[in-house]
């Protein structure tokens, strides 16, 4: 099985410059659904509605509109937003390389493999050289008329350019302060003990989506007549004595040796 | 993200058909994930709620007359339109649908629907990025705020993060937990599967390279390192560039319309939904965690 490439590319590291073409990493493993009327089985769309006239509106058909703080809206065309695009480009331009742990996790959005495109020997010289410094490389690319931000980094060895979330997307949560520590010692102690009773590596690769498969069972079960009602739990409440919980869970963790159930 | 929203999900109301008396006033924010954070066998109810925000511009779609357009459910065969408890998720099977509710899906794994069980400890760096598809933050709900804290600082003291598995809307997810900033964050992880290997790519075996090649490589790379992420290199340029646009028309008076005003107003697009229920989200995390931000 192989997949077609998204995009084909020059990564730019300072002078160097490797031809890449763009793989998606990511393949849709999700059941697919439809939304149905729960009355006949109707198929149902979400569409769009003029509010006055209840009138459904084409996707196609529809404006683009602004909607500025004082409340007015400024009505953009098509061809307007179309002289915005960026300027086509086929550099995958690396601007600096930083430690990993220097991306908060929530920046990542979605992976692509780079694989090579005319110059083997560059591909595979990018890799060993991404491999060598053990740094992730803030990268900007534009593809299909949009501006990306990337990580450039390695995943099983090979080059992959994970796109990062813009500015805009990521809400400025580090306006929080942390809460006043006004937490008994005894208690944080007594919860690093449970952290470091439960601590293991993680394998990615051991976690596997059985519930996917249940969803499957299910609507097989249930095509084939049976029912599968439930009820649906209410959240327990929070723990009332946190030291008593804790002991207890360091205890039932030393049981168990720290292996997951 | 892959998942639709379906029936009895997070979101309010997604037509235009809202209730008259619901007109400027926005409803409490309502997390997309509500049950118990267990560690250990200390539990905690508590809320997820989006990290993150939906990109572009602020732009909404109008009819080629300039009215703000509504969002709804309609019936392809005769176009009636329906509201979100007329729906329910069909699922394909020998030709016809089969349906399942909500609580159907629930109900095949009561328990990761409803807690999520932080049952081993990772360390972070081990959190590959390649897995991460989206952030949450998870906000404690009442009487739960020591507890809360107490996860927060012992995940921040040993540098680890609370793995487990849930179940949110019919589908289920791998969840990294990490204290940042005070706060717990949830990400959610693709599961092995849903990344795709090399060779399935149809990549080439990794060979040694060129010595000359890669050090070549390796110095321009050296040349660029730097210690942080500069977000300013992250901004949304072509969001910038509409916005400008737009403002520019304005200032002009050119193609500006009246707001629609009253009990008339469409229901928000669903960015701009998202965006005011996150900037509710601040403030309920800002009143749980007991201290205001820095001015």
């Amino acid at each position: 099985m192989t997949v077609r490439a998204l995009w084909r590319g020059v990564v730019r590291i300072g002078d160097a410059r490797v031809p890449v073409r763009l793989y998606p990493a990511v393949a849709d493993r999700s059941v697919s659904f439809r939304l149905l009327d729960r009355r006949d089985r109707e198929p149902v769309r979400r569409a769009l509605v003029h509010p006055a006239s209840g009138a459904v509106v084409a996707y196609e058909d529809a404006k683009r509109g602004y909607l500025a703080p004082t409340g007015e809206l400024v009505v953009l065309r098509a061809e307007e937003l179309a002289s915005l695009a960026p300027e086509p480009s086929r550099d995958v331009t690396v601007t600096r390389f930083i430690p990993a742990e220097a991306i908060e996790l929530r920046w990542y959005d979605r992976p692509f493999y780079l694989g090579p495109d005319e110059d083997d020997e560059a591909y595979h010289a990018l890799a060993a050289a991404l491999s060598r410094v053990g740094r992730v490389g803030v990268a900007h690319w534009v593809m299909r008329d949009r501006e990306y931000h990337g990580a450039l980094r390695l995943h099983r060895g090979y080059p992959v350019l994970v796109a990062l979330r813009s500015a805009g997307e990521v809400l400025p949560l580090e306006r929080f302060e942390a809460p006043p520590g006004d937490l008994d010692a005894e208690l944080v102690d007594l919860a690093r003990r449970l952290v470091g009773t439960l601590a293991a590596d993680l394998d990615h690769e051991a976690y596997v989506d059985d519930y996917r498969e249940a969803v499957r069972e299910l609507v097989a079960a249930k095509a084939a007549g049976s029912e599968g009602p439930g009820r649906r739990r209410a959240p327990a409440p929070a723990s009332p004595d946190l030291t008593e919980a804790l002991r207890r869970s360091l205890a039932r963790g030393r049981e168990e040796g720290g292996t997951r159930g | 993200m892959a998942e639709r929203r379906g029936p009895g999900g997070a979101r309010a109301s997604a037509g235009g058909a809202g209730d008259p008396s619901d007109a400027g006033r926005r409803e409490a924010p309502r997390p997309v994930w509500r049950g118990t954070l267990a560690f250990g066998l200390v539990t905690l109810p508590v809320g997820l709620y989006p990290a993150t925000r939906s990109g572009g511009a602020p732009l909404r779609l109008v009819a080629p007359d300039g009215t703000p357009l509504a969002r709804r459910y309609y019936r392809e065969r005769d176009g009636a339109f329906l509201d979100e408890r007329e729906i329910v998720r069909g699922y394909p099977e020998a030709g016809g649908f089969v349906t399942v509710e909500d609580e159907e899906l629930a109900a095949l794994d009561p328990d990761r629907s409803t807690v999520i069980d932080l049952d081993v400890f990772v360390p972070l760096d081990q959190v590959d990025p390649v897995y991460v598809e989206n952030a949450y933050v998870l906000v404690p709900e009442a009487d739960a705020l020591t507890a809360y804290r107490l996860v927060v600082a012992s995940l921040a003291a040993e540098g680890r993060a609370g793995i487990a598995t849930f179940v949110m809307r019919g589908r289920s997810y791998l969840l990294a937990v990490v204290a940042h900033g005070g706060t717990l964050r949830g990400l959610t992880l693709r599961y092995h599967d849903e990344v795709r290997e090399p060779a399935d790519v149809g990549l080439p075996a990794l060979r040694p390279a060129d010595v000359g090649a890669v050090a070549r490589i390796e110095a321009a790379a050296r040349e660029l390192y730097a210690d942080a992420l500069d977000p300013d290199e992250l901004a949304d340029a072509g969001a910038r560039r509409v916005v400008e646009l737009a403002e520019g028309k304005l200032a002009r008076g050119e193609d500006v319309r009246e707001p629609p005003l009253g009990p008339e107003e469409p229901a928000a697009e669903l960015d701009e939904e998202l965006e005011a229920t996150l900037a509710d989200v601040m403030a309920l995390l800002r009143e749980s965690l007991g201290r205001a931000t820095r001015a």
